[in-house]
């Protein structure tokens, strides 16, 4: 019952876990001679984004930022992080080589997440104070259209063909999908309590929405906007309530779904096709946010109350390694670089 | 036991009636929620007590807000009847307006005596009353009514939650001192059962007679100062000072001047409630700025309860595309209603009282310090009915 480790068996294991990091750091080594890829993980009350080198899977630098960071995305070539300074009310750019602020984007009202259009032109935001997506053009630093959506807005995705842009509304409790052309919402979908991220699989035919309260993932038909399927939790031991689905990412092969399951401390490994949950991985405390390596091979989880960062095998479904991050880790996005 | 054995990895795929909502929904629901109010004691010990015009009232406002913007999105809309009480007022005459302009969904910050003959006087009538103020015990057990669902939590509930803290802190030996009014002797009998129910003990009891007075004077530390260390010596060795004064005589007077030095909790010091304008955790950060910038004050427990009451409605409404109480109380006592309230776990409704589970926040009004259940009080289906009374223990028979 690997899901049902406790903390301390978990530390008994963790040689054997070392050995599997030294192999896969090694067989990764000989597949990719281009070196590391490097991972960022917005701090929310560090203020600061701490740098990893994911092939040594270890922090390399903190940058301190604005206040209360949170969603962060990279544009397309990797040179730039964009950060959502929620206390500051605007988006912070990283140069990822200086690593320093180079500049501002306006954003609205206590921007949360964000999400680069696949060109790489326009930045889309929610805002959650005020009920708004805020789409900002990346090259005149200008918005360009503001969307009003339900309350409380959250979680922001785009189809794969970058047609529909996704947002989540926490207390309305739906995924509106709008149209990237028009700007207009389309459809909205009622989920359960509280939405937090929504997830295309990578063939574009369904739309996960995962539910903190309701405790609950949707499983959206992408092409007739209607809820198929919702997808529960249990894991032993632990009160419904506990489990609160945040985070998710798909495998690049679209075949398995990762969903961080907050103060449960686990990730929850799903089969796409059946939607049965395989394996329950047990990593930080409060597991938010999550984000594979460009190659697909590692998983990054962002735990904020332990302060850390988990990573996971995913060829192995082994929770490898554990790295010291800043205070409360939010976000988690992955260069090539 | 909801968990069973040999169920590892277990899953619920549950097919379902599939929502699609179209942009802009043509369903039209039209929804005007009552809301009877008695206005509250304004004789409070701190004048940041002192509850404004809109107290309670502005959460309701701020909820329907709240249930128009997603209502913007299916067709619905929402607005509140308010029936401010004066002195002598009959809630049930209140209501009978109410129900003569089609209002059959009302929150009410009663007293008890008053929101018992309310929910008596609705009965038969479809009306369905969400209790957003009155805490005793008696309206969740022995006076519990099919027709009532309890927003606000219980005296018990409170208790527990500062119970299970104290405990948890090692505080077990607790000097209760508690008012000569009703209320006051309700809530330390709570104090009281908690204590017994989480291991707790209280070394000493003692009354503070109200012997009558205002609140407000010109040099009143001066006395104060005299007063508490007297009213307060001569106890046995005890951990912390736990007050029931729910009348607004002395707890607030206790802190810093207890004969021992001591923690004050209870009426004073830490406070188990609810809500509290300092609470920040699980997105309510998001809440409290929207209250702010509707009410230019701060969100208090009243007014979190109506908040809740009012977004329950919405949410019944938005799931059933009903506004019919029938349909809303079987939708919201039903095992799939949950609601977000920024305390950082789903919230449902006891189904043996209609009470809504909920954590308690523990504060002294500028921080909250913690929040129960806490870590370690198990419970064999919610952690949340660590707090108050229990199914197994209920004397409530919904009629």
């Amino acid at each position: 019952m690997p899901f049902a480790m406790s903390r301390r068996e978990r530390s008994k294991v963790s040689p054997l876990a070392s050995t599997v990091l030294a192999l896969n750091a090694l067989a990764f080594g000989m597949a990719s001679p281009a070196g590391a890829f490097t991972a960022y993980v917005s701090n929310e009350k560090g203020n600061s984004i701490t740098i990893i080198d994911t092939d040594k899977m270890e922090v390399t630098k903190t940058v301190q930022v604005g206040h209360r960071p949170r969603g962060i995305a990279l544009n397309k070539d990797g040179s730039e992080l964009f950060i959502c300074a929620g206390d500051d009310d605007l988006i912070q750019i990283l140069d990822t080589k200086k690593l320093s602020i180079t500049g501002t984007l306006p954003s609205g009202a206590d921007p949360e997440l964000l999400i680069l259009s696949p060109d790489g032109k326009l930045l889309y935001i929610s805002n959650e104070n005020d009920n708004l997506v805020t789409a900002i053009d990346v090259a005149t630093r200008k918005i360009v259209a503001e969307i009003p959506v339900g309350v409380e807005p959250e979680g922001m995705e785009l189809s794969p063909d970058g047609k529909v842009l996704v947002n989540t509304s926490e207390t309305t409790n739906m995924a509106h999908l709008i149209d990237t052309e028009t700007h207009k919402i389309f459809a909205n979908v009622l989920v359960d309590a509280r939405p937090r991220a929504a997830q295309y699989t990578p063939d574009g035919s369904e739309l996960w929405v995962s539910s903190e309260v309701g405790g609950t993932v949707s499983v959206i038909d992408a092409a007739n906007p209607k809820i198929k399927q919702k997808i529960a939790f249990e894991v032993p031991g632990l009160s419904k309530e506990a489990i609160q689905p945040v985070g998710m990412r798909f495998t690049q092969d679209g075949k398995k779904a990762f969903v961080a399951l907050g103060p449960a401390n686990r990730v929850a490994v799903i089969d796409t096709a059946t939607k049965k949950v395989e394996k329950y991985l047990l990593v930080g405390q409060r597991v938010w946010q999550l984000a594979l390596t460009p190659d697909g091979k590692f998983l990054y989880t962002t735990n904020g109350v332990s302060n850390d960062v988990s990573v996971i095998d995913v060829a192995s479904l082994k929770v490898l390694k554990s790295i010291t991050a800043g205070s409360f880790p939010w976000g988690v996005a992955i260069a090539r670089q | 036991m909801i968990f069973k054995q040999g169920i590892l990895a277990a899953l619920l795929c549950v097919a379902l009636a599939a929502f699609f909502l179209p942009a802009k929904a043509a369903s039209n629901i039209e929804v005007r929620a009552g809301f009877i109010r008695a206005p509250h004691m304004r004789e409070m010990l701190s004048i940041l007590d002192i509850p404004a015009a809109d107290d309670g009232l502005a959460g309701a406002t701020l909820a329907a807000e709240d249930n128009n913007t997603t209502g913007g999105f299916l067709g619905q809309t929402f607005a509140i009847d308010d029936v401010l009480l004066r002195p002598g007022d009959d809630p049930a005459a209140a209501l009978s307006g109410l129900i003569q302009r089609g209002v059959s969904l009302v929150l009410a910050d009663l007293p008890a005596a008053a929101l018992l003959a309310l929910s008596d006087s609705a009965k038969g009538k479809g009306v369905l009353i969400f209790n957003t103020g009155a805490p005793e015990d008696s309206l969740r057990e022995e006076n519990c009514r099919a027709n009532v669902l309890n927003i606000a939590p219980s005296y018990s509930m409170l208790a527990d939650g500062l119970a299970q803290y104290l405990v948890w802190k090692q505080w077990k030996r607790w000097f209760l001192i508690k008012g000569s009014h009703p209320e006051d002797v309700l809530y330390a009998g709570a104090l009281r059962h908690a204590a017994k129910k989480f291991g707790a003990k209280i070394v000493e009891e003692r009354t503070y007679e109200d012997t009558g007075g205002g609140r407000r004077s010109d040099s009143g530390s001066v006395q104060t100062q005299r007063l508490i260390p007297v009213a307060t010596q001569n106890a046995p060795a005890y951990d912390v000072l736990v007050a029931a004064d729910e009348s607004e005589v002395f707890a607030s007077y206790l802190p810093f001047r207890t004969w021992d030095p001591r923690p004050v909790a209870g009426s004073a010091g830490l406070r188990p409630t609810s809500w509290d304008g300092s609470h920040e955790q699980w997105g309510a950060i998001q809440l409290q700025n929207r209250f702010m910038k509707l009410a230019s004050r701060r969100m208090n427990a009243r007014d979190n309860n109506a908040w809740v009451a009012m977004r329950m409605i919405g949410e019944a409404t938005s799931r059933t595309g009903s506004s019919d109480p029938k349909v809303i109380r079987d939708y919201l006592t039903g095992p799939d209603f949950a609601i977000a309230a920024f305390k950082g776990q789903k919230q449902t409704l006891r189904h043996w009282n209609q009470q809504l589970r909920q954590p308690i926040l523990l504060g002294d009004g500028r921080m909250i310090v913690s929040v129960s259940p806490q870590e370690g009080f198990l419970h064999q289906t919610s952690e949340l009915d660590t707090l108050g009374f229990d199914e197994p223990e209920t004397k409530c028979h919904l009629q």
